[in-house]
């Protein structure tokens, strides 16, 4: 019996050592993300590399920020490319000239912020009415939005992208924020979490004669607010870190978002590691940090999403 | 008789009322959806039929299925697949078995410490892609890479390898990134899963004696089948559309050994600009996606 004791706490004891090794190696391409981005030269092309910085330099960020330049912010006249008189957009008001990675930065935060406020919006409107409503056509669209979910997202980009250039939103960041929106992922989570909603109270407000907007915004909207928090999160990092759409749908230095910034400065100075891990940690810390900050919301929606299902 | 034809008609017009108010419900969100995914994957099948190319007199022309039957004589494209496969198969079962086994040793820990254990398993997604793989290349980088640093310091290679550059190693290469940025989402799931087994249905195993793989295969195991299920499914998908790390890394080379059916589509349609051709390599995808999760769905359903 003790020695029986013995062998599973010490075979406990070997798992968590194992488990917290694979921690440290699975953190490290972050450490060395942010470690990287403040060495020397000479310490980053060193063949014994420095597991720790000798000394903390900018050097790569003032190179960075050096590099290029954008306006901090540009509007312009919805489709003026269609009628300037040199295809180009007409810019109306730009903000003052900034490094061009500020602006990628500006540009990704607008992007994921607009991408989720748009899916939360829409997808808790129509996964209520999946829910909640009967209406012809309701087992068709539910069939379809499954279907559609399973299939690979990036197949449809080719077709996307033409589509987007008959829409002159080609090159802009639109064309990145609508299909995101479009992706039936929020909508079938949203009538998940809709189904959780009494029939009794959607029947008791409408015979105190409660419109539809507001038995809408009153009694379904407080009840699927954690639904809505997860939606939130995982469309802002998805929406964040979604390369291949990014890749595809902008192009000119001031269009792009911070990924794609990076991936450009890699395929122009591909061994120039510094400056390189300088735009990584630019790009990776934001995002981090909300996961960290909404952590809780996201695991519970990941989670929540499957089991229903 | 004129009560119930009076219901009738009330009880028409509530309907009517219903379906109307769900329409402007779905409004919003169907703009969205129909334009920018349906119509997409309609004109991605329409157009794999026809060799449409770039450019601003190019029209597109009816092919047939000549794009279906060329696929099959491209000696790049059958690679792209086998690799594609490869890539699968081995990611596929690893990232179930490490991910759950990972959280079978975490699950019961206290929060904080769980809560660590899952976020640092989660961060190489959270981290993006691109500076996932800008890292990783630098890792594997010929002369300033720690792999051949640390694998000479422990012996394990006695000159620095080329990692990324030799066709032997580069998509192994790519699938430990691939590893590790797919085994976040599965510990998440697989974490939730086990903390939701009833735990009487435990506690009166404990009594009758079992052992923990017992407690594990027996009564563990069948509860957590759904997230299993999920998993593979998801992480099959995934694995097919393996894109940014190929494109930053090896763009397909050295001589097309790290094609991916994912990367083919986008060299042939951004590169190449036959869209045509591209779109029929999406479709060929998508039934290879379908198949998968239709014969996943089938395999559990019957266990």
């Amino acid at each position: 019996m003790n020695s029986g004791v013995k062998r599973t706490s010490v075979y406990k004891i070997v798992t968590m050592i194992i488990l917290v090794i694979l921690a440290i190696l699975f953190a490290f391409p972050l450490y060395w993300i942010v470690t990287g981005a403040f060495k020397t030269a000479a310490s980053i092309n060193a063949t014994t590399p420095d597991w720790f910085p000798k000394e903390w330099v900018m050097d790569n960020f003032k190179k960075l920020f050096s590099r290029q330049t954008a306006p901090l912010w540009e509007l312009a006249v919805p489709f003026g490319s269609k009628f300037s008189a040199d295809g180009k957009p007409i810019v109306f008001f730009a903000g003052p000239v900034v490094p061009a990675a500020i602006r990628w930065l500006v540009n990704t935060v607008f992007m994921s912020v607009m991408a989720m406020v748009l899916t939360c919006i829409t997808a808790a409107m129509a996964g209520y009415a999946l829910a909640k409503k009967r209406f012809r056509g309701q087992q068709l669209l539910f069939t379809l939005i499954v279907c559609a979910m399973a299939l690979p997202k990036q197949v449809i980009l080719i077709p996307l992208l033409r589509e987007m250039s008959a829409l002159s939103l080609y090159n802009t960041i639109w064309a990145v924020i609508f299909p995101t929106v479009g992706w039936p992922f929020g909508v079938f989570l949203m009538k998940q979490f809709s189904e959780g909603v009494p029939g009794e109270m959607l029947e008791a407000a409408r015979i105190d004669g409660a419109g539809e907007a507001k038995t809408f915004i009153d009694i379904v909207l407080p009840m699927i607010k954690p639904g809505i928090g997860a939606l939130a999160i995982f469309t802002f990092i998805n929406s964040w870190n979604d390369y291949f759409m990014q890749l595809i749908m902008l192009n000119s230095t001031s269009k792009l978002t911070i990924s794609l910034g990076i991936a450009k400065l890699q395929a122009e100075n591909s061994t120039d590691f510094g400056l390189i891990m300088a735009g990584a940690s630019l790009a990776a810390i934001p995002i981090i940090a909300i996961f960290i900050a909404f952590q809780k919301y996201f695991t519970q929606g990941i989670a929540m999403g499957a089991v229903k299902g | 008789m004129a009560k119930s034809s009076n219901m009738t008609s009330r009880s028409k017009a509530l309907v009517r009322r219903e379906t109307r108010s769900a329409y402007l419900f779905l409004l919003p969100n169907m703009i969205f959806f129909i334009g920018f995914v349906i119509i997409p994957m309609i004109l991605c099948i329409y157009t794999s039929f026809f060799d449409s190319t770039m450019g601003k007199d190019a029209k597109d022309v009816f092919i047939g299925f000549q794009n279906y039957i060329e696929l099959w004589k491209d000696p790049i494209f059958v690679r792209s697949l086998k690799n594609t496969f490869v890539i699968v198969i081995v990611s596929v079962p690893v990232v179930c078995i490490f991910s759950l086994w990972v959280s079978a040793l975490i699950y019961k820990l206290k929060g904080p410490i769980l809560s660590t254990f899952r976020c640092v398993f989660y961060l190489p997604v959270v981290t993006g892609s691109v500076a996932v793989t800008v890292v990783w290349k630098w890792m594997f980088n010929n002369y300033y890479g720690i792999f051949n640093y640390v694998g000479k310091g422990l012996g394990l290679v006695d000159k620095n390898i080329n990692w990324l550059g030799d066709e032997k190693y580069a998509l192994w290469c790519i699938i430990l990134i691939l590893l590790t940025t797919s085994v976040g989402q599965p510990i998440v799931l697989y974490v939730s899963a086990l903390g939701n087994v009833d735990t009487s249905l435990v506690e009166a195993s404990e009594v009758d004696g079992a052992t923990n793989l017992q407690q594990f295969w027996k009564i563990k195991w069948p509860l957590i089948m759904p997230t299993t299920l999920y998993i593979l499914v998801i992480t099959t998908i995934n694995s097919f559309q393996c894109f940014a790390l190929i494109q930053l890394l090896t763009s397909g080379g050295p001589n097309h050994s790290t094609d991916t059916v994912m990367y083919y589509i986008y060299y042939t349609a951004f590169k190449l600009y036959r869209y045509g051709y591209g779109n029929a390599m999406g479709v060929v995808l998508a039934i290879f996606i379908a198949l998968l999760s239709a014969v996943q769905f089938k395999l559990a359903k019957e266990k």
